[in-house]
């Protein structure tokens, strides 16, 4: 079978900066890790491995070059191949240009459209985004079937069972393949690097695709490609007449919270 | 043919329409108005016949049912292709949709169908009123600053919307409203090998923090599981459901459902009491539309305050003890009061 597995480097904290002109992220070297949900999503390609034989895990990431070191980390933890879409045109890209890239390099590395035999992996959103846009958006312009907040994937013959949690509880869905699914963080745990597996992150490649390699143009790939426009970023403020008491030996602060909440008819 | 007009895409789940609804239809009513548009609301599913009337009644001027057995269970591929259609069709400028499993999927499988701008989880939307353009504002970049985003020419606009953002309008008996009953438009060889095996109902992890009236919700400042057990307390005194920032969750001290913020539930209650939590803007993200919010914090510059009709700043471990003990005895002098 074969499993490509789509991830992103994040933030490992929260302290990122922005580009005040394009509101935009700046990537930086600084503690970055892979997607939590996406190492989940490695997990569970790396479990579909190891239960058919003849699998192949190939990890696809865009990003600027420092990228190549969450690639490197998924083949230390057992991905076969890797490949980083990497290239000024690519900076800027929002949700669908980020999408059709991506969608793009899946046939590109595949050499083919996708088959019975193809399943992509992603995390249902990544931690610095939280659009969770990019897998469905991917499944459209690739056209295969898609699940989404995906907790358990079977695979049969030609098609894959998934269980996906929803509002109310959870749905069994029955998908063909070739198929997209998200995968939430009850899926698994995902496991560490191994020895063999470190050694060999060390020596792999990781060929880098630009939006020539894929077709793309100006008009199609990084900002200038993508609908959206971040036109302004602000911290909130909040219009509330705070009262605003300090806690005193007498009780006061507390009595009129008391007050209050039977003014409110909650008690 | 311009785009025009405002859709709003409803949900239905077990036979009746999910109040998220009435909630977009509220947002699309105030946009529709200000660019001097019409309102419209498409169901897709099945067997939905008797769901026109009450969504004309909370805003929609023409409600569009698509509706099919093969619609009955959402399988995003065939509700996105039904979705595009009808988009083709109307051609709006605007497309809203709730920010749930379902809204979340099918969102963007149709903005890519339709190289459409989509933004995800808006919590304000508005128009601008020299280009006529939605701005759709959003908690970004963790949760840290809101960004407003726009999609200067592509067409529709589309935005996922936090579920409990917005209250729905109240029912109008005497709207008047379009009802357009139709078939699937699409046919579904393509997703045939696609369908539900099955719906296991599971609501034991779920606490209804949205549909509660009151929500008590602690931070890391209760220091351990054991101390939240105050909150618990808290919330069962006053028949509150209970929240959690997302800090409380990763520690393991309640379960996902109960997280309130960016990346867990946005709540609208009648009460939101805050304790031991400072307030980042991915907490306030989730909260801050409710209608009384009590803070109790020992730091006085917690953002939290920034939010809060009502602050206490002090230990939490003396203030709510001493709440605790306080609610209890007004309770029972008004027991004794009604004997």
């Amino acid at each position: 079978m074969n499993l490509l597995v789509l991830l992103k480097q994040v933030p490992g904290t929260s302290n990122v900066k922005m580009d005040e002109k394009t509101g935009t992220m700046v990537r930086t070297d600084h503690e970055n890790v892979i997607n939590p949900l996406d190492e989940n999503a490695l997990a569970a390609a790396l479990e579909l491995k190891r239960s058919i034989d003849g699998s192949k895990v190939t990890v696809l990431s865009m990003g600027p070059p420092p990228a190549s070191r969450a690639l490197r980390e998924a083949i230390a933890m057992g991905a076969d191949e890797a490949h980083l879409l990497c290239h000024r045109g690519f900076a800027g890209s929002d949700t669908l240009a980020t999408a059709r890239a991506l969608a793009l390099a899946i046939e590109h590395v595949a050499g083919r459209r996708l088959g019975p035999n193809d399943l992509v992996l992603c995390g249902e959103r990544a931690t610095d985004g939280e659009t969770g846009q990019v897998g469905p958006m991917i499944s459209a312009m690739l056209d295969i079937a898609v699940a989404t907040y995906v907790r358990g994937i079977e695979v049969k013959q030609d098609h894959v069972v998934v269980e996906r949690v929803v509002e109310e509880g959870f749905e069994r869905v029955r998908m063909p393949l070739p198929a997209l699914v998200t995968v939430v963080k009850d899926i698994n745990q995902p496991g560490f690097p191994t020895l063999p597996g470190k050694l060999a992150a060390k020596a792999a490649p990781v060929p880098l695709l630009t939006p020539d390699d894929l077709g793309l143009t100006r008009d199609t790939a990084g900002l200038t490609g993508s609908p959206t426009r971040v036109v302004q970023v602000f911290r909130p403020k909040f219009a509330r007449d705070t009262v605003l008491r300090r806690q005193d030996s007498g009780g006061a602060a507390v009595g009129s919270l008391v007050d209050l909440l039977i003014e409110k008819e909650v008690i | 043919m311009e785009y025009s007009g405002v859709l709003v895409v409803g949900e239905q789940r077990g036979g009746s329409v999910h109040s998220v609804t009435y909630e977009l239809l509220a947002r699309g009513r105030t946009l529709a108005d200000k660019l001097g548009v019409s309102l419209a609301c498409v169901v897709i599913g099945h067997r939905l016949e008797a769901f026109g009337r009450e969504i004309v009644e909370r805003g929609a001027d023409v409600v569009y049912l698509v509706d099919d057995s093969s619609l009955e269970w959402f399988i995003p591929r065939r509700h996105s292709a039904e979705l595009a259609a009808l988009i083709g069709q109307i051609r709006p400028e605007i497309v809203l949709a709730a920010a749930t499993t379902a809204g979340r999927t099918l969102m963007p499988h149709v903005a890519a169908r339709l190289g459409a701008g989509l933004t995800a989880d808006c919590t304000g939307l508005d128009i601008d009123d020299e280009e006529r353009l939605l701005l759709q504002t959003r908690p970004a970049i963790g949760g840290n600053v809101m960004a407003t985003i726009k999609t200067p020419s592509a067409r529709p606009q589309m935005a996922t919307v936090r579920p409990k953002s917005a209250r729905p309008l109240p029912r109008d008996p005497g709207r008047h409203g379009e009802i357009v009953v139709r078939a699937a438009a699409c046919d579904d060889a393509q997703s045939a090998g696609e369908r539900l095996l099955e719906f296991v109902r599971d609501t034991s992890q779920d606490v209804s923090v949205q549909d509660a009236e009151i929500v008590v919700a602690g931070g890391k400042g209760l220091k351990s599981r054991d101390n939240f057990k105050l909150v618990e307390e808290l919330a069962g005194l006053l028949g509150a459901a209970v929240g959690a920032t997302r800090d409380v969750v990763d520690l393991g001290w309640v379960g996902y459902p109960h997280q309130i913020g960016l990346s867990g539930k946005t709540v609208s209650p009648r009460l939101y009491v805050a304790i031991g939590l400072s307030g980042t803007i991915q907490h306030l993200a989730g909260m801050q539309t409710s209608e009384t919010v009590v803070a109790i914090n020992k730091d006085k510059d917690a953002q939290i305050f920034r939010v809060a009709d009502y602050g206490i700043v002090g230990d939490l471990f003396d203030v709510v003890p001493e709440l605790i003990e306080k609610i209890k005895t007004a309770k029972n002098a008004r027991l004794a009061g009604a004997r």
